[in-house]
Parts: structure tokens; sequence; C-alpha cells
């Protein structure tokens, strides 16, 4: 029986001969799918998501109460809003997936080339299937998962950028399945390899050429869909993952529509508020049947019951009276309330995108809103998870300085670029003394040789070598696996040496005296992130054998000679301080005999079919040793605009930043520096796999049990630092008992830092941290932000996600909620914008109940006077209107436009933003105090006139005022008395906030004059009343 | 070419974009809000005096006619199978009760305010809609046609149960009755009267109401509600038109008469009266009771002293409040300001 973890492909649809019967696998098609509708499933499927919320839900059940059952007000008045909310729901969320639609469509239909019995075809991505082999030319994307069997290239490789899948925008060098045939179309092979799973960074694989050949695969011979083909003509490669199986769909995760924390809030208190709808009813239906049980009440002799009436069933009857008083009390919980919070968040996301102050004149665009549903939430947020290149960062290396020999040459900016480094008038010497030329051009050689830059192909332009013409550096195009390594190369370039690429084994460097030095090289060792260095061995014209080597100080000074690094460590020190990215550059000349050695040993490791990795780093350490120490460079990843400003704003808002990054840990912790997420005074805490292994060599115990020490007092800070590898040790951990007390514990430790750095993450990682902070204690909202394909699952999985409109594609601006031109205009969206909105709705909230309670209260009061007979107490165009014209209108103004606190101080006091953190203004306590004072207006109000009613001639002609009377002039108090509880609210009044409150009140005279006729004089106004009275019916 | 693209993208400089609208941001301070209470406190208690003397100069008289004690004079009226009973009801007044007078009848326990009472009328047939005379609407029920399926006009409970006690008032004078007159008009409300009810346009307005009955309760049929002026007859007699206005409490009282005409013109001289009251109104079966009340109105309306003291009991809070916080004030804020 065949193990259900892994999958066997057939190459090219070829069994082996050897293979009895070849049984084709299924495996799913290359189609992928993002939309969430159909033609067919949509009106259900979205109805069915819509009733789903708990509101429309309720207002549903009260619309279909009011067409069975005969009740106090029509259906018409609940039936109407929310048809219109449902269809305009529905409207939008149907052209928002038929967007999706034509975005899928746009990748499914793309046409491939497929290799078929020796013939091109011509294919639509989506009809791919596994097995097939697939070409691909360069600067197309993959369409799929490949296993790369032929590479246009000489050297069996061919480079790919996966800046949309992980961020990282250099070239990285696939290698082609070693000694394969060259002619594909003969090729029958099989691969066995795992079944599909999402980490970007694993692959374990084996291709077997029909039992007589085994070779084992890894990520190296992978190319992943999505990213794309880089100076390579083109490649052929057989698909393996398909579709949704592919490691890029697996990683990318549905956009489920997010609700913010003030939903929540709001949903609870509906529940309240039900609650107390129900209560109301059921107190008003006991009632009615006590009070009728009394002699002579039940039916008195004016107000006979018809025989239908007599006829009904008691408990139907007890039932329809609980219903009819749900109808009556229903307009307490009122549809325009998710109309005004719906059209104050709309609305209110224009303030974002009209702001000025996000406009970018580089990129001539503002802030983009993708989902006005979390505005407020901008103002609640207690995590911000950032990622670094492309956000904190520019990722864009700059070589700023060297140490040579103990001396700092620093590159002076001035317009003689290239010759800077001549000694006579070189640059400024901190001690105006200067290395060695000897020392220099060695360090300078090294920086040429010790990297694995690639030189672009000049396009058109002659190549120029021996002309002793300088080409300005940036016709030449550099392809590197990472940023830093050609900011060295081109670092050198600056001070006279110049790398002008390999040709067949040679490395050719022109030096300062634009003579061109061909160097023979021998060997790479290849940079990894546990040594933490790169070396190459190279030979020299003379023949002398030298090595060079690159790597971190930590990694190199105890392979160096100790009198050297003295000199050099104080340099290094101090760059890195700076938020530099520092190296350090050591050589050593072979003996013959070294090399032989090294040589055998580097050849036997390579060709090894177990441990490879681990026999050639054992080969690596032992010739990286005894070298000496030339000097250090320091190379610059820009910052973002204003990125310290921005983060230390942040964390004076009480906000904990974390770095999630797929780059290097050395890196991303000099960001950290330079942005003040690290200060000085920071005790960095270090879960890493170097750290497990140090740990583990030390002693093999757990790697949890940190050696004890004593945790400094309160005022420490700490920062934490935790790898990919470490992460996944713990989040995925095997299920025994010990794995959620790690991740808790993890998750403590974490949040007692004030920042934390994850590097090395795999982009569904990252959305995994996001998710484990999401749900730990007491949920805190959580923020993402980046700019990188790689970031946007957790851009999706955070409360709010952020899109940085950065050079990476759009991707992460697609699925972001809001997109920033700039990571420093992250300052003024939270504090500025999400402040003053968290402000806003909160009170909208509040607000809204507060006016519904004593709206409703004189109402369920009226009861106990009209002999329980859901007699409203007003007008039914008062019922309906009080929430749509006479009090909405203030509210949403106010809603929109107040600044309790001007946008100016909030963002010049971050500390503010901790006023309403943690739902401050929608808490248990701030609700009491609306409803309360809602109850104690609302008895006011109904008992204020029920005294004044203990005589109803309330007019100097003696006549007496009836039940519409009495409502009115309750309603007339509440509309007043809630206008100017909203005005007494208001702290910003602008033109507007005084149009809309005085025009509410105004407006409502008005209507009141011609719909109640209470004040009615002229003949030519009762003309005017009477043809009112007759459109609108007759209840006065 | 640019510039224009610049301009196409970047959001417009407006104080409203960007919310920098000119805002007028009140500050609450101790200046502005202690004398603000003190001015509000004030002026509530001036308008809650005057509110007060208003109400204490109305005289009023209220004289319950129910009959349950054996000795008032309507006992006898009180058994429901007594037709056409006629009673009395004597007082006296010691000094002159100033006019204008108006004359209230008044019911307790008496739930008009009921739903199911209120909507059982037909405002298209009151409002003289001939073909609402052939079909009332359902809401009439039980009194939209009687046994013989005729329409009643107008039809429903409401219409149906209309106050019908009647009240002739007489002033002793040297032991001989003078009739004190009573002035029928302006009792109901405007828009009642001139808009709402309408009489169907047919003379004689007897002709309108072929083929209808009159309300199982009523004696007379609305067209002979008040033969002597058709401008009070049908459906815009005015006592239709104000037993029609639903009272708001089931203790209410409705207007009844004005005394506004003759010698009474100025008042009810000091003297002894007697009320004969045509009893026909059941309400003893419900556990109501039955009053009249003679009051005179201010330009505030009836005798009321609620507003009164709640504006008084409001204003002194103001003033209370104010004298609070000022000493408030005076505690903690000025010394702080050395």
């Amino acid at each position: 029986s065949r193990k259900v973890d892994s999958r066997t492909i057939y190459v090219g649809h070829r069994p082996c001969p050897t293979t009895e019967a070849l049984i084709p696998p299924k495996f799913c098609d290359n189609r992928i799918v993002s939309s969430k509708y159909t033609v067919w499933n949509f009106l259900p499927k979205n109805l069915f998501e819509q009733f789903r919320r708990i509101a429309n839900f309720y207002f549903l059940i009260i619309f279909l109460v009011q067409v069975i059952v005969d009740t106090p007000t029509s259906p018409v008045t609940s039936g109407l809003p929310l048809f219109f909310v449902i269809t305009v729901t529905a409207i939008k969320q149907g052209y928002e997936d038929w967007l999706r639609h034509k975005a899928d469509n746009e990748v499914n239909k793309y046409l491939v080339t497929v290799l078929e019995d020796g013939r091109r075809a011509r294919k639509e991505s989506e009809k791919i299937k596994v097995g097939d082999v697939v070409e691909v030319v360069e600067d197309e994307t993959f369409p799929c998962d490949l296993i790369l069997l032929q590479s246009s290239r000489e050297d069996e490789t061919c480079f790919v950028t996966t800046a949309s899948l992980d961020g990282e925008s250099n070239h990285k060098t696939h290698y082609t399945v070693p000694d394969t045939e060259k002619n594909l179309e003969s090729l029958s092979a099989t691969i066995e390899c795992e079944q599909p799973q999402p980490d970007l960074y694993k692959f374990v694989t084996v291709f077997s050429r029909c039992v007589v050949f085994f070779r084992s695969l890894g990520p190296e011979n992978l190319l992943l869909k999505g990213a794309t083909l880089k100076n390579t003509q083109k490649i052929y490669g057989v698909a393996v993952y398909s579709g949704m199986e592919t490691k890029m769909a697996l990683n990318y995760q549905g956009k489920s529509q997010k609700r913010s924390a003030v939903e929540k809030s709001i949903n609870a208190f509906l529940l309240v508020y039900l609650c107390i709808l129900v209560s109301k009813a059921l107190v008003c239906t006991t009632l009615k049947y006590v009070w009728q049980s009394r002699p002579g009440q039940d039916e008195p002799w004016y107000n006979q019951k018809t025989q239908k009436e007599k006829d009904t069933n008691l408990y139907l009857k007890m039932f329809t009276d609980f219903l009819s008083f749900m109808v009556l009390f229903n307009f307490i919980i009122p549809v325009s309330m998710y109309v005004t919070v719906e059209m104050q968040k709309f609305l209110g996301s224009f303030f974002i995108s009209w702001d000025k102050d996000f406009f970018d004149p580089e990129i001539q665009e503002g802030a983009l809103v993708n989902t006005s549903d979390l505005n407020e939430e901008l103002g609640q947020v207690e995590y911000v998870f950032t990622d670094k290149t492309g956000t904190l960062t520019q990722n864009n290396m700059e070589f700023i300085e060297c140490c040579i020999d103990g001396f700092q040459y620093k590159y002076a900016d001035s317009g003689t670029e290239l010759d800077g480094f001549c000694v006579t008038d070189g640059p400024v010497s901190m001690l105006q003394q200067k290395a060695g030329r000897e020392k220099e051009e060695l360090f300078l050689r090294a920086l040429c040789l010790c990297h694995t830059v690639q030189v672009k192909e000049a396009t058109g332009q002659g190549d120029g070598v021996g002309d002793g013409m300088i080409h300005p550096a940036d016709l030449r195009g550099f392809i590197a696996s990472s940023p830093d390594e050609v900011a060295l190369v081109k670092g050198a370039m600056k001070y006279g040496f110049k790398f002008l690429g390999m040709e067949s084994k040679n490395m050719r460097v022109m030096n300062r005296n634009n003579d061109v030095e061909t160097y023979e090289l021998l060997h790479v060792l290849n940079f990894d992130p546990v040594r933490r260095r790169m070396s190459v061995i190279v030979r020299t014209k003379s023949g002398d054998t030298m090595l060079f080597c690159k790597g971190a100080d930590s990694s190199i000074f105890p392979r160096v000679r100790q009198e050297e690094v003295d000199r050099i460590r104080m340099h290094v020190e101090r760059n890195a301080t700076e938020g530099y990215r520092t190296l350090c550059v050591a050589y050593k000349l072979l003996s013959s005999e070294e090399y032989d050695q090294a040589d055998t040993g580097l050849r036997e490791a390579k060709l090894a079919l177990q441990d490879r990795e681990e026999k050639l780093m054992a080969v690596y350490n032992q010739v990286e040793t005894g070298m000496s120490l030339i000097g250090a460079t320091a190379v610059e990843d820009r910052l973002q605009e204003e990125a310290a400003e921005t983060m230390e704003a942040l964390q004076g808002a009480g906000m904990k930043v974390w770095v999630l990054t797929g780059d290097k840990m050395e890196t991303a912790k000099s960001t950290c520096y330079a942005c003040r997420l690290f200060q000085r005074s920071t005790e960095l805490l270090e879960l890493t796999v170097r750290t497990l292994h140090s740990w583990a060599k030390s002693k093999p115990v757990s790697a949890f049990s940190v050696p004890p020490r004593s945790w400094s007092s309160a005022n420490q800070d700490y920062g934490f630092i935790i790898d990919g590898a470490t992460l996944s040790l713990v989040l995925n951990s095997s299920p025994d008992s010990n794995s959620s007390c790690y991740k808790s514990l993890f998750l403590q430790i974490c949040q007692n830092c004030t920042t934390v750095l994850c590097c090395r993450m795999a982009p569904l990682q990252k959305a995994q941290i996001v998710k484990m902070v999401k749900n730990s204690k007491g949920s805190p909202i959580t923020l993402s932000i980046g700019d990188g394909a790689n970031d946007v699952s957790m851009i999706l999985e955070a409360h709010v996600g952020i899109g940085i409109k950065g050079r990476e594609g759009r991707q992460a601006v697609r699925n972001s909620d809001y997109a920033i031109p700039k990571l420093k205009h992250l300052k003024k969206l939270l504090l500025g914008h999400g402040h003053l909105y968290y402000v806003r709705i909160a009170h909208l909230v509040q607000y809204f109940f507060y006016k519904n309670l004593c709206f409703i209260l004189p109402q369920f009061l009226y009861q106990f006077f009209c002999g329980y007979s859901q007699q409203p107490l007003y007008d039914a165009a008062y019922l309906t209107m009080y929430n749509i014209c006479f009090t909405s209108m203030p509210i949403l103004a106010n809603s929109l436009l107040e600044q309790h606190i001007c946008m100016e101080v909030l963002m010049d006091n971050a500390a503010l933003y901790r006023d309403v953190a943690k739902n401050a203004m929608l808490r248990w306590g701030p609700f009491l105090y609306w409803t309360l004072l809602g109850v104690y207006q609302g008895l006011l109000f109904f008992f204020g006139v029920r005294f004044l009613f203990s005589n109803p001639a309330l007019q100097d002609n003696g006549q007496v005022f009836g039940n519409w009377s009495y409502g009115t002039i309750v309603f007339t108090v509440l509309v007043f008395t809630v206008t100017l509880k909203l005005a007494m609210d208001t702290r910003h009044w602008t033109w507007i906030n005084h149009f809309v409150i005085w025009g509410s009140l105004a407006f409502y005279m008005f209507f009141s004059f011609f719909w109640g006729g209470i004040i009615c004089l002229t003949v030519k106004c009762a003309w005017l009343y009477k043809s009112f009275i007759y459109t609108t019916g007759q209840k006065f | 070419m640019k510039e224009e693209l610049e301009t196409a993208n970047r959001p417009d400089n407006t104080a409203f974009t960007q919310q920098r609208l000119p805002a007028w941001q009140p500050m609450l301070s101790a200046g502005i809000v202690i004398p603000g209470f003190v001015l509000i406190g004030l002026a509530f208690i001036g308008i809650g005096v005057a509110l007060f003397i208003a109400s204490q100069n109305i005289t009023v008289l209220e004289k319950d006619y129910t009959g349950v004690e054996i000795t008032s004079d309507c006992y006898k009226c009180s058994n429901p199978s007594d037709k056409n009973c006629t009673c009395k009801l004597d007082f006296s007044l010691s000094n002159l009760f100033e006019g204008p007078v108006f004359f209230y009848y008044g019911l307790s326990n008496y739930f008009q305010s009921q739903r199911s009472y209120g909507v059982s009328k037909d405002d298209y047939q009151l409002s003289g809609d001939l073909d609402y005379f052939k079909t009332p609407i359902s809401a009439c029920s039980p009194y939209q046609y009687d046994a013989n399926q005729n329409p009643i006009v107008p039809c429903g409970s409401l219409a149906n149960s209309m106050f019908n006690d009647t009240f002739k008032l007489y002033q002793i004078v040297n032991g001989t009755k003078k009739l004190v007159p009573f002035d029928g008009k302006g009792i109901a409300w405007w828009t009642d009267y001139n808009i709402k009810y309408r009489n169907p346009s047919v003379t004689p307005l007897k002709n309108a109401f072929n083929g209808t009955v009159k309300p199982p309760f009523w004696s007379k049929p609305a067209y002979e509600l008040d033969t002597s002026d058709p401008s009070n007859n049908g459906f815009v007699n005015q006592d239709f038109l104000v037993w029609m206005r639903r009272a708001a409490l089931p203790d209410f009282r409705k207007l009844y008469r004005r005394i506004t005409e003759g010698d009474y013109a100025s008042g009810l001289p000091a003297g002894n009266y007697s009320l004969e009251i045509g009893y026909n109104y059941p309400v003893l079966s419900f556990g109501g009771r039955k009053k009249v009340v003679f009051s005179n109105v201010s330009w505030m309306g009836g005798k009321n002293q609620f507003l009164g003291i709640a504006y008084l009991v409001v204003g002194s809070l103001c003033v209370v409040m104010s004298t609070v916080m000022l000493i408030v004030y005076a505690k903690f804020k000025f010394p702080e300001d050395d």
C-alpha cells in the first residue's frame, strides 16, 4: 500500500517500461479560484450570508411578523429599509466578486507552452496537468510549481525572482536535476514527492529514472508558481503541484470579511436590547391578561370584540399579542442604525483617501481605502506587525564606508566619484592616516572576488574593457542573491576596482590602473545562515591560491588572529550601532597542500548522497580557519522616511511592534536598531537556530531551559528575536503535553517584550504569528503592514491589513484594507484618523441606542394606560421618521466631523491613543451610562406629560387634548432633548453641525405644523393642511 | 503636462476634505457654567412662579354623579335597565365663579385609548365619502353591519359608544329655576370641524343615509343630532367631534359646553344651582365613574399645578447646583491661581 503523504509523478506522462501497470494518479487541475460565488449560487449564498448577520435576521423576523400578524404598524415600515439594505449590499458584493472572477480568468486563461509527444503546444494555463513538461521563457511567471529539467544556460541553472512570493526581489539561482538526459522527449522518469504543503523553503523529493538512477532533489530544483524567470532565455520543467495545490495558493488565504471590534460590541449591545425588547413584550402580554381577568375589563360594552376574536384560541391570542408588542417596540433596534453606521463608515473613509498628507508626489497617489468597515479599528490597534524589506527599509542598499586594517575610509560623495580613493586626495580619514596601499588593494580585490554576483549582459553597448573607458555604474546590471553583495561590488567600484564578470571559470577585475586582472574561481563556499559567512577560493595569475572570506563579525572574529580583531572591532561595533549592516573581510593564502586537501574534501562532500550539508559544513569550517582580517564594510539599507519617528510614535501610543521578515537575522536586527525599535539599553533575547545549536552543544537539555538568570527590574526593555525554523519548532511541535505550554510560554515572553523580531519567516508563518497573537488572551487588535506578496497572508490574517504602495507589485495593496504610499503615513492613519473614527463611531453607537431607548420607553409605559392594547403612543409617521429624518442627520454629521481633540494635537501626543485603547468607549460602563440616561429621560418624558395631562384642557379656549396630542407632546420633547443632548456632546461646531442640528429641529417643527395641524391659523394653511391630510392618511 | 497629471490625482486641498473646516470649540469653564446655571435657574423659577400663580387663580368645581351612593339623587338612575331617567345635582356657589366658565363631563376607568377601540371607525366614511356608507371598512367590526347586513353609519365602536348624557343647568333664583344658557359652539377642534369630518354633499342630509342604519347604541340617527342647526348636524356635530377625539388616559374629561352668554358671560354668580341630568350612559358595568366639572381657564389652560411646580423644582436645582459648583470652584481653583 502506498503511503498517502507522497505523490508519484510521471514526467511527460510516460511510465517506466519496468513498472507493470500505470494507474494515472488524479491531481487537481491548474485552476486558481479566488471568487466566492457563481451565477447560480449567488442569490441563495449571498442572502444566507447576509441573514447570518444578527441584525438582518432580526429585521427579517420583525418583517415577517408584521406581514402575518395583525400589528399596530404596517409591514412597509420595516420591510422597505430592510429590502434597501439587503439589495445595496448584494449589489456591492456581487460587483466585488465579478472583479475576482475577472482576475482569476486572467491567470487561468494565460497561454503557456507545453511539450506534448515531442510537439510544442500552446495551452491555457488552467489546462496544465501534473506531469506536463512546460516551457517558460524569460520574464514569464511560472504557471505552476515546476521541477527544473533543462535550462538554456550553459551551467544548468536559471535565475528566478520571487518578489511576488516572499518579497525578496533579488535573483535566486535554481539548478536542473543533475545528470539528466538532454532529450526531454525520451526522458521517462518518475518523481516521488511529498503532498503539497505551504512551506516555501521546504521540499524533499526523489527523482528516479526508472530504477537505475536516483537523485534527491531539494528546494533549489523547484520553481514556484508566481515566481518570475530572469536572465535565462528559457527553461523546461515538469509540473509537480498545480492549481490550488501550488505553494503560492496554499500560502494564499481567502479574503474573508473582517468585522471590527466595534461591530462585536454593537452585537453585544444588540443582544441586551433584544432582551429588553423581549422582556418588555413579555411584561405587557402578561399584564394584559392579568388586567383583563378583572371583571368588566376584558370586554366593556363600548368595545365589543368581533366574532373572530372571540373564537380565537386563548394561547394563540397570547402569542400574537406578544408578537404585536414585539413589533410595537421593535423601533428600539432600528434598521436605520445599521444604515447610519454603514454610511458613516463609507463616507468617513473618504476623508482618508482625500487626505493630502497621504499624497505621495513620487507615485502620484494618495491613500486607498479598500474596506471602509474598519475605520474605527485603526484607533484600537495594540499590535503592529510590520514587514521589514520595503516597509521599514527602502530595500535599497548603499555602501557607506569601510575600514581597512583599522583605518576608516568614508566615501566622500563628491563629483569625482571613481577616483576618490587615491591616496593623495583620498577619503576623509578619522585619524588622517591610511593603511598601506597594499592592504587597500587587497581589501578591494577581496570585495571584487568574494561574492556570487553576476553581471547582467550589457545590451547593445560594447563591453569597453580594453579601451579604458569607464562605464557609469548603472549601465551595468548586477544580479545577486542579496542586495548587500551588489552594494559591496558597487562600493569597490567607487574606489576604482571594478568587477567585470565571469569568463568561463575566470573572474575578471579591472584595477585602479585600468588593468584587467583575471582570477580562476576554484570554489565557492556558499553563504548559509548558520555559518553566516561565505568564501571563495581563487587562483591568481601568478599561481597563488587564495581564500577570501566575508561574513558577520561574530563568525569571522574567532577565525582570525586576535591582534587584528581589536583594531577593527571598534569600527564594526560603531557601524552596527548606527544601523548599518556590517561585514568583515578576511583572506588566507593557501599552500598547495592545503588547497589539495580542501579541494578533495569539497568534491567528496558535494557528491555525497547522504548528509551532504553536514559534510560540506565540516569542510568549510576546516578551510576557513587561520585567516587574516583585512577590514570591514558598512552598508546601509536606507530606512523609509521617518521610519524611526513613526515607530517611536506607535510605541508611544502603547502599541507593540513586531517585525516579521523573511530576511536574515543580522540585517533585520540592524534595521530594528536603526528604527529605534531596539534601543541601546534594550536587552536582546535571542532564540534562533544558532543559539539552539550552541545551547545544545553546551548542555544537552531542552532548548527552552534558558540558563537561570536574574531578570532586571521593570524598567529594562527587552527585545526578542526568533527565526522561522525555531518558530516552527514552537508552533508545530509534536503534540505532546509540552507543546501548548511552549506556545503559551513563547507568547508570554513576547508580550512582555517591547519589540519582537521574527526573521526568516515564510509568508504563512507570518500569518501564524498574527493568528497566535490575535487569538491570545484578551484578543488584542492586530495590524499588519507590508508591501510584498509575502505579506499578503499576514495582511489578510490581521484585524487590519495595511498595504504599502511600494515597488514590489500590487498584491499587498490589493489584499489590504487600507493602502498608503509610505510608512510614515501610518502615524496619521492610526493616531489621527483611527482615533477620531473610533471616538466618532463609539459615540454614534451609544447615542443611537440611547435615543431609541428613550424613544420607545414612553411607548412601553403608555401600554399601562391603554389597557395593554398595543396602542402606539406616537403617530405612524413619527414612528418611521424619527430615526430617518428627525434625529439622523445631526448624529451622522457629528460622527463624520467631530474632532473632540484636533488632529494635530492627537498626532503630537501619541499617548492620547491609550485613552481609547481596549475599546474604552464601548465597554459596559459607558453603555450602562447611556442606557440609564435613556431610561431616565424616557421616564421623565412620559410621566411629565402624564402629570400635565391630569387636566388635558391645555389651551386657553378650554378644548381638551387627545391621545395623539399626548404622543406629539412627548415626541416633541423627545426630539428636542436628544438633539440638544447631541449638541452638548459636540465639541467641534462647524457650519455643517449648526446647519443639521438646528435644521433638523426646524424641519421637525415645520413637518409637525402641517401634520398635526396644531397651530394652523390661516385659511391658506388649511387648504395645504387638507391636501396633506388626504395624501398621508388621516390620523389626527 | 506633468502638473496637469499632478492635479488630477492630488486630493483637493479644501477645508472640508482636509477636515479643517473652521469650527467653534466650546470650552465649558467655570466662568460660563456657573453664571449660566444661575441664569437658567432664575428663568425657570420665574416661569414656575407665573405658572403656579396662574394655576392657583383658576377655580374648579368637580361633582361626581354616577349615583353609587344611595344619598345621591342619581342613584335611582344607575340601574342600566332604566331608560330616560333624569336626576339632578344641586350645588351652591359662595362666590362669583369667574367666566368664561367651561363645563366638562368626565369619565374614569374608561379606555378610549385602546387600540381596537380607536381604530374602529372609518375615516373615509366620516369625511363624507358615500362609497363607504354602503361598505364601511372592516375595522368597524362588530359595528360594521347590523344583523340584517345593513351598513351602520357612522360605523365602529368609537362612534357607537358616543356619550349621550344631557345636562341642563339652572340657577335657583328666589325658588324659581333660571336656565343658564350653554354655548355648544367652538368646543371641538378647528381641524376636526373644518377639515377632517365632512357631511356628504347631499341635501337633505337624510337622503345620504338611505339604506344605512344608525349605530345600535344611538337613540337617533346621525342626521338628527342637531336638527336645528345644519352646521352642527351629522358628522360635524360638535358633541360627536369631541367624542371622536380620543382621550389619552383612562380618566379623562371632555368639553361639553361653554357658559358665555347673557347674564352669565362674566361668570356664575354666587347662589344655588341645580344641574338636571339626562342619565343615559352606563358606566358601572366596567367600574367607571361619571362627573361634571366647572372650570375657568387662564392663558395656560385649565388648572394644573404640576407644570409650575416642575419649573420651580428644576429652577431651584439649577441654583443649588451653581452654588455647589461655586463652592467647589472657590475651594479648589482659586489657590492654584496664586
